[in-house]
């Protein structure tokens, strides 16, 4: 073989470097970046309101923010951190760049509709920072009528297009997904041999295509209702307000499925390589991704308890939440199992993947006490839903996704990260996020209401707690910013895999070539073949190493 | 105020006690899970860090009997919960086993208007006497609200469109936090109110004191003639109407062929959309009234209505 030969082709980042290039580009991998920009841009909006809430929630009377501007802020908190940052986060990112690297495919199935779900995302994005900068909404994430349709003055409109075409970018990327999942594995990627990642992003797939649509239908009869005064939803029309529930919900429950699932596709990648040894019980971990995915479908009525719905439906409903949530136990139980007999190490993103198993088991738990009816009947929208759902959303996807972040940013970047700072970065977002949530169970269950601007006096201790952590977690949140960004330019460079991990992505340069790899591997083990006896592993082409 | 930073709400009702049971036994339980997961983690992150000596062993293949076991160890524990929780949702949620008293509520934007069975009124405040079983009607005069009184573990939403019904028992005397826990708009924040508990002597003091004349279904029969209704509900009217006398708590037999009892539900119903309803044999003739009457008047109508059941508490 002479030498040019075994010349490397230029990486992604590299190989072109035009602006046209990346605002016209088909490769998944920059598509990705380009998704990652967007959401952290979302990211930091929808942290500004979190941390404007929080900082008014200091004194019983408010701090400094008018009702108006409040309500604003936490509906502009919600829409923004559910449809523009965490939908997205990890499957448009993360996804995006290992899927097909993962599975030893050249790129997605559709390249252009890749493309053009990166494009969508943006329009609806502008859309959110129009009808924010316009004057916002005041109905919450929720939007639920009849005050959404008749009686709110904010640009519910605007709103309800942004997230109707942010939808639609669901759904290609979801599409894509499937399609590639399905067409484009290598030869001996057998469903069986595939990493819990391919599966979960798969599985979240799934719920995003048979789920938004409904999303695209309530907004769309929001919309007509209030510009035309259809009586869909409202009482006075002979329209019924708990339809628009109904629908928002078969949608909005599977959408926290959307949001956790992948969490727990890369928390499974994370800890089998840090841990050493292979995930315990695989095959019940792809069993259990699945079954959340659909028994995810018929719970959601667990938002309803209190509103009025027959008690037969409501009984149905929580015995659906207590099935769904047996999937999720023998997940943290399996990961908790894989670090028996492991070789543990500790870098950054085993951190945040510990952070994740603990968060997201109180999240869980905490969930079946608002499954419980009784139980749900004094906690239903009290600050207890509140930090249930900020453990599991923020706790556990949040951590998950910088996990994930950190453990391929080498791979992503072609540097390493400083090792120091992931791992401060990752304690600090444990230690402040627990003090900003914690406080918030004690605070529902003494009843404060959420989406309250004032509370009464003798809980200001509770909410003076929840502020000083919420300020620690911001200030953890921007600190990955600053030396992530430094890495790019100073970090270390990294060689194709730092952390001697089994799969395919890490067979190829990092960061990649456009086309992924030189020759399509041949895959002949299952993910995950290390041996914690001496730290050894066999890839996923078969090569042992020692 | 409390001196100490408070941790745990004050019990005032039945369902509160009954709620405070299934939550502390689960709470146990969730901390037990809690701890033996964490637990689990910390030992196995010391025990296999990376250089401890501790042995290896050569891992087996087989896991299925494990996680068999803990599926199902979960799937019962969970459907212990599940039986308690929904058990005792239907006893708060069900109608009382019997009332003592009969409460209106109207809730809008923001406030809430209470209407006691003599005719007294009330805005964010609710009196009510201790150790008596309050039936409370619910009702919206715009968007949905939640009608919630932490001491007592109890809320409702108040859903436009209807009437809700749920019922409490307070048992200790004293004044309780009323709040909406619905985001109803700019004000939610302040649709907040206060429930206060009162010995029975207490009660009937401050009922009289409220110097009021007219009991609610006295005012209601005032509206039932100014409406137009007693034209042909009067058993003495021309018209061929159903008669309103015994109506309330009987079943009703429809012209479609349901059978329906006749709550206060129905009855709105009948006045806002009656020809969803026909009683059979009834020529559907009915008017709607939707949209001309507030749901203070429908209150007062109902209450009037029920009044002409014999044995009615109002």
């Amino acid at each position: 073989m002479s030498a040019t030969a075994l010349e490397l082709p230029a990486s992604y980042l590299t190989e072109e470097n035009t602006i046209g290039s990346w605002l016209l580009t088909r490769d998944h991998k920059r598509i990705a970046m380009m998704f990652f920009c967007s959401i952290t841009f979302f990211f930091f909006i929808g942290g500004i309101a979190a941390t404007l809430i929080r900082l008014h929630l200091l004194s019983p009377a408010g701090a400094f923010l008018q009702p108006e501007t409040y309500n604003r802020l936490f509906t502009m908190h919600g829409i923004v951190m559910v449809w523009f940052f965490l939908i997205p986060s990890i499957p448009a990112t993360l996804g995006n760049f290992l899927l097909p690297l993962m599975i030893g495919a050249r790129d997605l199935a559709f390249p252009r509709l890749n493309l053009f779900s990166w494009y969508l995302f943006n329009t609806s994005g502008l859309l959110a920072v129009y009808f924010l900068f316009v004057g916002g909404v005041d109905t919450g994430w929720t939007f639920y009528t009849p005050y959404s349709t008749l009686f709110s003055n904010g640009h519910v409109i605007a709103a309800a297009v942004a997230v109707f075409i942010n939808g639609f970018s669901t759904i290609a990327t979801a599409l894509n997904f499937v399609v590639t999942t399905h067409k484009l594995r290598a030869p001996g990627m057998t469903w069986f041999r595939l990493p819990l990642f391919v599966w979960a992003i798969y599985a979240t797939s799934i719920i995003m295509l048979l789920a938004t649509p409904v999303l695209a239908m309530t907004l769309a009869l929001i919309a007509l209702e209030r510009l035309m005064g259809i009586g869909v939803f409202d009482p006075q029309l002979g329209g019924d307000p708990l339809l628009f529930q109904h629908m928002f919900w078969f949608y909005s429950h599977p959408a926290v499925y959307i949001m956790v699932l992948p969490a727990m596709g890369v928390v499974s990648e994370i800890i089998t390589c840090f841990a050493r040894r292979p995930v315990f019980g695989y095959r019940g971990m792809c069993y259990a991704l699945i079954t959340i995915a659909v028994i995810g479908f018929f719970v959601w009525g667990h938002h309803m308890f209190t509103s009025g719905i027959s008690l037969l439906s409501a009984v149905v409903f929580s015995m659906m939440t207590f099935i769904v949530a047996v999937p999720s136990a023998i997940k943290v139980f399996n990961w908790t199992v894989t670090l028996h007999n492991a070789r543990i190490q500790f870098d950054a993103p085993m951190l945040y993947a510990l952070g994740f198993i603990g968060l997201f088991t109180l999240g869980g738990l905490t969930g079946l006490v608002l499954g419980t009816l009784s139980s749900d009947v004094h906690l239903q929208d009290t600050y207890f839903v509140v930090a249930h759902f900020h453990f599991i959303m923020v706790g556990g996807t949040v951590s998950a996704y910088f996990g994930g972040l950190h453990y391929w940013w080498s791979k992503i970047t072609g540097r390493h990260y400083p090792e120091i700072w992931g791992r401060f970065a990752a304690i600090l977002m444990f230690v402040g996020f627990n003090l900003t949530f914690l406080p918030q169970f004690i605070l529902g269950y003494l009843g404060m209401p959420r989406r309250y601007y004032t509370y009464s006096t003798d809980l200001q201790t509770w909410n003076v707690l929840s502020s000083a952590g919420a300020s620690i977690l911001a200030v953890a949140y921007l600190l990955p910013l600053f030396y992530l960004t430094w890495s790019l330019i100073w970090g270390r460079k990294a060689d194709d895999n730092p952390w001697h991990a089994t799969g395919l992505e890490w067979l190829t340069a990092s960061p990649p070539p456009a086309h992924n790899f030189l020759r399509t591997p041949r895959v002949t083990e299952g993910p995950y073949r290390y041996d914690p006896r001496d730290g050894s592993y066999v890839s996923q082409d078969g090569v042992f190493h020692a | 105020m409390d001196q100490w930073v408070p941790f745990w709400p004050t019990n005032a009702a039945l369902s509160a006690s009954i709620v405070d049971t299934i939550n502390i036994g689960e709470f146990a339980l969730i901390g037990l899970i809690l701890l033996f997961v964490t637990g689990m983690t910390l030992v196995f992150c010391v025990r296999y860090r990376r250089g401890s000596p501790a042995p290896r062993q050569p891992l087996g293949s087989s896991s299925w009997r494990l996680e068999i076991a803990w599926t199902a160890a979960t799937l019962a524990a969970f459907f212990v919960l599940f039986v308690f929780g929904a058990n005792a949702y239907l006893f708060l949620y069900r109608p009382p086993p019997r009332t003592d008293l009969e409460v209106y509520i109207v809730g809008k934007q923001w406030m809430w208007k209470v209407q006691h069975p003599g005719g007294q009124r009330e805005i964010d405040a609710l009196h009510v006497p201790v150790d008596r079983t309050v039936r409370v009607v619910l009702a919206s005069e715009d968007v949905i609200h939640s009608f919630f009184i932490p001491s007592f573990r109890l809320k409702h939403d108040v859903v436009p469109g209807q009437f809700e019904t749920f019922w409490f028992r307070p048992t200790r005397t004293g004044e309780y936090k009323l709040e909406c826990s619905e985001f109803c708009g700019v004000q939610h924040a302040h649709m907040i109110g206060t429930v206060t508990v009162m010995s029975a002597a207490d009660y009937a003091r401050w009922l009289s004191d409220q110097g009021v004349a007219e009991s609610l279904s006295q005012q209601g029969a005032a509206l039932f003639r100014s409406y137009g209704c007693s034209g042909c509900h009067d058993p003495h009217a021309t018209v061929h109407a159903p008669l309103l006398t015994g109506l309330y708590g009987r079943v009703v037999q429809l012209q479609d062929g349901r059978a329906v009892r006749a709550d206060e539900r129905y009855i709105r119903d009948c006045i806002l959309t009656p020809l969803n309803q026909i009683v059979a044999g009834y020529p559907p003739v009915m008017p709607s009234f939707a949209g001309q009457m507030s749901e203070e008047d429908l209150i007062r109508i109902v209450a009037y209505i029920k009044s002409l059941s014999a044995g009615s508490s109002s």
